[in-house]
């Protein structure tokens, strides 16, 4: 990445801090959710909505939109938050997450109707194929946009994954971009306890990927990694993020007790100071 | 008898010199069936038919198959529309996302494979991706039934409809042969959602004709009567016929209906049934719980109780051996349906 021009992102940092305080104050007034999850992947999603993404909040059916599909669900906090500050829905109603009626489902669900949510997640292990099949969709009705698909490390344990793995590179899905959220922590504790993945680069390239393995804070990093995956032909992208679990509040960057905690409302104050 | 011997135990699969000693002593229902049996036909051919049918007429319509492609009849689909035609391997749980994909992009994907592994190793994919998303994808199951025969339990699915009909949001389509499979296969193109398809491999009697109507959800009464109703589905509904056809000739006045549709159920045609009738077998290919029996008894215990009886596999695996002798040692003939019938007229009233 060395070679890459420089760019100044200090616009995406300042959104994707906004964007970590809203996940934090959605988190809390729910008391309930995912906030490890959430925060390690809300610089990717930063540059994905407010850079490399061709969309548009005020049509969020434009036939020929980059698509994000979220196969990890238990981080949609991250995703509602990016969407509202996009201009899909209004901020406010973040705080009606995980409440009774609410279109900001625990987990994301399609028939609700929120603007810019592509597809249902929750159930591990799904979204990959989805991401598959509209990549399908597209090469068949001759459309340019690009598909990408954000996946949690853990959920890399489900078998679909991998089905999905060899449907893309046998279809040689160029048009498809998954990203590993690799921080390296699932429910139970450290991947290489419950269930090793390393060497989870080499896994990808044996499946007939094309992989870019970065620091997935890094906004240099991340842009160019997309950058380059456009210009892939004959392969689908893994793009290997290392992050870390929680990033950007000190006391949840990488504690696994905040896989699935709330914070209260002093430690959410807290927070929300170190995200100002 | 085949009925005492299979109701007797654990069932054939662990019996096997009882399925064959049953088999062997079926009883013949020769001489009491309707007069002219019909030309057999598999209901995965009336698909595979429809589907290029399908292929003509709307762009939009893929079709995708798990490795099975010349089992399931979507070859000749592959072979004329091969952009349109999508083979993922032996992965049921890819094939049902990758469906749901395309029709999160407005295509009407029909994702076939056997019965079993579609819906079973699929469920979960087939609940989120596809039920609760509310996308328009049709799940074709081949080989479901008893008579899938030879390869035994694990390729028997006897508890697909169990499995779909619990899930908001599916309709299940039994077609009871070729020519209403072939229909059934374009009216599910025509209509919007999650829909299943529940096809066999073993040719069954071809007993509609063109002129038969078929509308998904509504029943057709195959023959009239009065002091019992017969309500059958997919390759029971010959078996019904010639029940009613033995039942006629000791004096009951027999009413058959093709419930095609177990989901959404007719419900207007099973209550008539019920207030009519006084009485109802129902007959299927698939486990005596959660399938088509279960949900006509829901909707009878709901509107009208009149006594019942359920004809299907009575809660055992099945196993290897011809489709007709399984058929008789299950218990799923129309000797068994009489047999039924005439233990739900002894409680009738």
């Amino acid at each position: 990445m060395n070679n890459c021009k420089r760019t100044d992102y200090s616009g995406l940092e300042k959104i994707a801090k906004q964007i970590r305080r809203d996940i934090i104050a959605m988190i809390t007034e729910a008391k309930s959710g995912h906030p490890g999850g959430s925060l390690s992947m809300t610089d990717i999603l930063a540059v994905l909505y407010f850079k490399q993404m061709r969309h548009n909040p005020k049509n969020p059916q434009w036939e020929e939109r980059d698509r994000f599909i979220l196969s990890k669900g238990h981080a949609c906090s991250a995703l509602y938050a990016c969407l509202a500050r996009a201009g899909y829905f209004p901020p406010e109603e973040l705080l009606t997450f995980r409440k009774l009626h609410t279109r900001l489902q625990g987990h994301p669900a399609l028939d609700k109707g929120l603007p810019g949510i592509e597809n249902t997640s929750g159930a591990l292990g799904q979204g990959l194929s989805f991401a598959c099949g509209i990549a399908l969709s597209g090469r068949l009705d001759k459309k340019n946009y690009r598909v990408y698909c954000m996946l949690g490390d853990g959920e890399l344990d489900e078998g679909q994954v991998w089905e999905a793995v060899l449907t893309a590179s046998h279809y040689k899905l160029d048009n498809l971009c998954a990203i590993v959220d690799y921080n390296g922590f699932q429910l139970d504790g450290k991947l290489d306890e419950i269930k090793n993945m390393a060497p989870l680069t080499a896994k990808w390239q044996s499946f007939g990927w094309q992989t870019i393995e970065i620091d997935g804070h890094n906004y240099n990093e991340i842009d160019n990694a997309f950058e380059q995956a456009k210009k892939i032909r004959g392969f689908p992208t893994a793009i290997i993020a290392h992050t870390i679990k929680g990033k950007g509040v000190s006391f949840i960057e990488g504690d696994n007790q905040w896989h699935g905690k709330a914070p209260t409302k002093e430690q959410a104050e807290k927070a929300t100071q170190e995200l100002l | 008898m085949a009925r005492q011997s299979t109701d007797q135990g654990t069932g054939g699969e662990s019996d096997p010199g009882a399925t064959l000693k049953a088999a062997s002593t079926a009883p013949q229902v020769v001489g009491t069936t309707p007069q002219v049996t019909p030309t057999k036909k598999a209901t995965r051919d009336g698909y595979g038919e429809a589907i290029l049918i399908l292929g003509e007429k709307n762009p939009q319509v893929v079709v995708l198959d798990a490795d099975t492609a010349s089992s399931t009849r979507t070859g000749a689909f592959a072979k004329k529309f091969p952009e349109r035609f999508f083979n993922v391997g032996v992965s049921e749980q890819d094939i049902i996302g990758v469906a749901a994909g395309l029709a999160a992009s407005g295509k009407i994907p029909f994702a076939t494979a056997y019965s079993i592994f579609i819906t079973g190793k699929g469920w979960d994919q087939i609940r989120h991706s596809v039920c609760y998303s509310n996308l328009n994808v049709k799940i074709v199951g081949s080989h479901a039934g008893i008579v899938t025969g030879p390869d035994g339990a694990t390729h028997q699915a006897l508890e697909d409809i169990a499995l779909m009909r619990c899930l908001p949001r599916m309709k299940i389509i039994v077609p009871c042969d070729a020519l209403e499979a072939r229909r059934a296969t374009l009216a599910a193109a025509e209509i919007y959602g999650p829909l299943y398809l529940r096809l066999t491999r073993e040719p069954l009697p071809v007993i509609t004709d063109e002129s038969s109507r078929f509308e998904i959800g509504k029943a057709n009464i195959l023959r009239q009567g009065d002091d019992l109703a017969i309500i059958a589905s997919g390759s029971m509904v010959w078996e019904a016929l010639k029940a009613a056809e033995i039942l006629s000739q000791e004096g009951v006045q027999t009413r058959v209906v093709n419930l095609h549709t177990i989901k959404p159920l007719d419900e207007e045609t099973i209550v008539s049934a019920a207030k009519e009738c006084g009485a109802i077998v129902t007959a299927e290919e698939h486990q005596i719980h959660g399938g088509m029996g279960s949900a006509v008894a829901e909707v009878v215990v709901k509107n009208y109780p009149v006594p019942m009886g359920i004809v299907g596999v009575k809660d055992k695996f099945g196993g290897s051996g011809e489709a007709e002798e399984l058929l008789c040692a299950y218990g799923l003939k129309a000797t068994d349906i009489v047999l039924s019938a005439k233990d739900v007229l002894t409680r009738k009233r």
